[in-house]
C-alpha cells in the first residue's frame, strides 16, 4: 500500500522522502511495545484486583463481577482524565493505556471536557462520542458478526 | 523592486516596535526574556481557549503600539492571521483595536508574510505605519488541527508542541529600530509527506527552497547573514533542512542556522521535536532575535517562517501536506533617521 502510493509521487519527492527518512527521529518501537505491554498488563491487574474484591466482599460471582469492575475502572479514569494525568500515561504507554476499557473511558471524557466551551447540547452532547463512536459502532458490529458465525456453526455445523 | 521572487526595499522600512505575549509553559521555557507579557494561566481569564488566544493578540498589539509612542489612529493597517477556523481570534482582535485590517493565511508562515506585506506597502508609500502580528494557543490549535494529547494518544518523537503566545511588530517609514531590507515570497512546496506528526520533515524543503531563492535573487553568499532563522521546523526539521542546504551546495554553518521551534523550549520540557504554531516564529523573531539585532549581537538576519498548509480534512482524505516559507531580511539600524 505504502509502496503503491509512493510510486505515484514525482521522483523529486521520492528522493526527498528517502533523504529525510534517514534523518528523522525514529519511533522507539521495541521500547513502546514493552511499555504498552507492562502498563496495559498493570491496568488489567488492577481490574483483576477489583473483580476479586467484588467477589470476596460483595455478593458477586465471577460472571457478574465484570460490570461493576468496568464501571469502577471508568470512574477512576474519569478522575485521572479530569485532573490531567491520563494524557501523560497515554504518552508514556501508548496502546497500553488506549486499548483497555480505561482508554475508551478517557476518549469519551476528554472529548466531553474539550467541547464544554461550545455548550452542553451541541458541544458536550454532540462531540462526546466523536472518538468513542467508532469504537461503539465497530464493537457492536463485530459482536454481531461473531454471534452470526456462532449461530451458524451451532445450527448447521452441529457443534 | 522585484527581483525574481524577492522584494528589495529601497526605502528601508523599520521595525520600530514589537510586542510579545506568552503562556505559562513558555514562561518556563528557554527564552522567557523574549516575552513582554507572560500569563500564568492558559485560560487567561477567558471562557474558551480561542478567546484566550484573542486576548494574547490584543495584548501584543496594544503593547507594540504603546511601546512606539504612537496613537492607534496613526496606524494605517493591521495585517494578521492565525490557525483557528476562519481566523476568528484575529478578526475579533482587529475589531477591538479598530485599525483597518487585512486577514492573511499561510499557517505558521503568516508572521513573515505579514511582515513582508507590511514592509512592501510602506516601501511603496501605501502606508506609513502598519501593525502586523499573529497568535496561537496550544489548546486551541491542538483541538483545531491535531489529536489533542488529552485523548490519550501517543505522539511520535517527530511531533511538535504548539506555542501559546502572540507576537506583533510595528513597521514604519521612519523611526528607530532594525531595517527591513528585502523579502522573499515562497512557493508552495509539496514533497508528498502525509504525516501530520512530522511537520518539520514536511516543511524543511519549503524553507530550503525559499532560502535558496533568496540567495539567488539577491546574488548573496550565505555568509552575508549572521543568522538564518527558520520558524518552526523543530529539532528534526532543522537537521533535515540543514543537510538539504549543504547537499544543494549552500555552505551554511550549523551555528548560523537556528530554528525558533528548537530554541523556545528547554530540552527537559515534554515538547518532543520542539515548538510550532504561528506564534512560534512570531515570538522567536519579534521577541528574541530582533532583540539580538537591537543590542548588536548580530547585524543581519534572515527570518524564514515556515507553514504547513494542510487542513485536518485534507489529511483525513489522504492528502499530502503542502508547505510554504516566506523570508524577510532584517538589518540592525542606527537609532534614528
Amino acid at each position: 500500500m505504502a509502496d503503491k502510493k509512493k510510486k505515484n509521487l514525482p521522483p523529486k519527492a521520492q528522493s526527498y522522502q528517502a533523504f529525510q527518512k534517514q534523518r528523522e527521529s525514529k519511533r522507539p518501537i521495541l521500547m513502546n511495545c514493552l511499555k504498552a505491554f507492562f502498563v496495559g498488563g498493570f491496568i488489567c491487574f488492577i481490574g483483576q484486583c477489583i473483580t476479586t474484591l467484588y467477589i470476596h466482599f460483595f455478593d458477586f460471582t465471577e460472571q457478574t463481577a465484570g460490570n461493576p469492575t468496568v464501571a469502577t475502572l471508568i470512574f477512576i479514569t474519569m478522575l485521572l482524565t479530569g485532573f490531567g494525568f491520563y494524557d501523560r500515561i497515554g504518552q508514556f504507554a501508548g496502546a497500553g493505556s488506549a486499548v483497555p476499557v480505561t482508554g475508551f473511558g478517557n476518549a469519551v471524557i476528554s472529548a466531553a471536557i474539550e467541547h464544554r466551551t461550545e455548550g452542553f447540547v451541541l458541544g458536550v452532547g454532540g462531540n462526546m462520542f466523536k472518538l468513542a463512536g467508532s469504537v461503539i459502532l465497530f464493537g457492536v458490529f463485530s459482536a454481531f458478526v461473531i454471534a452470526l458465525i456462532k449461530t451458524i456453526l451451532i445450527q448447521w455445523g452441529g457443534l | 523592486m522585484l527581483q525574481g521572487q524577492t522584494w528589495i526595499f529601497k526605502n528601508r522600512p523599520r521595525l520600530i516596535s514589537t510586542g510579545t505575549v506568552g503562556g505559562p509553559f513558555e514562561a518556563k521555557g528557554n527564552i522567557p526574556e523574549a516575552f513582554d507579557i507572560l500569563h500564568d494561566d492558559i485560560w487567561m481569564k477567558q471562557t474558551s481557549f480561542e478567546k484566550a488566544q484573542q486576548t494574547m493578540l490584543e495584548e501584543a498589539c496594544q503593547y507594540a503600539i504603546k511601546n512606539s509612542n504612537l496613537s492607534k489612529e496613526q496606524i494605517d493597517f493591521f495585517i494578521g492571521g492565525d490557525l483557528i477556523n476562519q481566523m476568528t481570534p484575529t478578526t475579533f482582535t482587529a475589531d477591538t483595536i479598530g485599525i483597518p485590517y487585512f486577514g492573511i493565511f499561510s499557517a505558521c508562515a503568516s508572521s513573515m508574510e505579514g511582515l513582508a506585506l507590511a514592509a512592501h506597502m510602506i516601501n511603496s508609500d501605501g502606508a506609513t505605519h502598519i501593525l502586523t502580528g499573529t497568535a496561537s494557543h496550544n489548546a486551541a490549535t491542538e483541538r483545531q488541527f491535531r489529536y489533542p494529547t488529552e485523548y490519550g494518544g501517543q505522539k511520535p518523537p517527530t511531533s511538535q508542541w504548539t506555542v501559546t503566545g502572540a507576537g506583533c511588530g510595528l513597521v514604519a517609514k521612519t523611526g528607530a529600530g532594525p531595517h527591513i531590507t528585502s523579502a522573499t515570497i515562497g512557493k508552495v512546496v509539496d514533497m508528498g509527506m502525509t504525516d501530520p506528526f512530522h511537520m518539520g520533515g514536511a516543511m524543511a524543503p519549503a524553507a530550503v527552497d525559499t532560502i535558496i531563492a533568496h540567495l539567488r535573487d539577491l546574488q548573496l553568499d550565505v555568509g552575508h547573514y549572521d543568522l538564518i532563522i527558520t520558524g518552526d521546523l523543530g529539532h528534526d526539521g532543522r537537521k533535515i533542512a540543514l543537510d538539504l542546504l549543504l547537499e544543494k551546495g549552500i555552505a551554511i554553518q550549523a551555528e548560523q542556522f537556528v530554528d525558533c521551534g528548537a530554541v523556545v523550549y528547554r530540552d527537559d520540557q515534554p515538547v518532543l521535536s520542539g515548538g510550532s504554531g504561528t506564534a512560534c516564529s512570531a515570538i522567536g523573531i519579534y521577541g528574541h532575535y530582533v532583540q539580538m539585532l537591537k543590542d548588536g549581537t548580530v547585524d543581519r538576519i534572515l527570518a524564514v517562517a515556515t507553514g504547513a498548509l494542510h487542513s485536518p480534512m485534507s489529511v483525513q482524505q489522504k492528502g499530502s501536506i503542502p508547505c510554504i516559507a516566506h523570508a524577510v531580511s532584517l538589518e540592525a539600524g542606527s537609532d534614528a533617521t
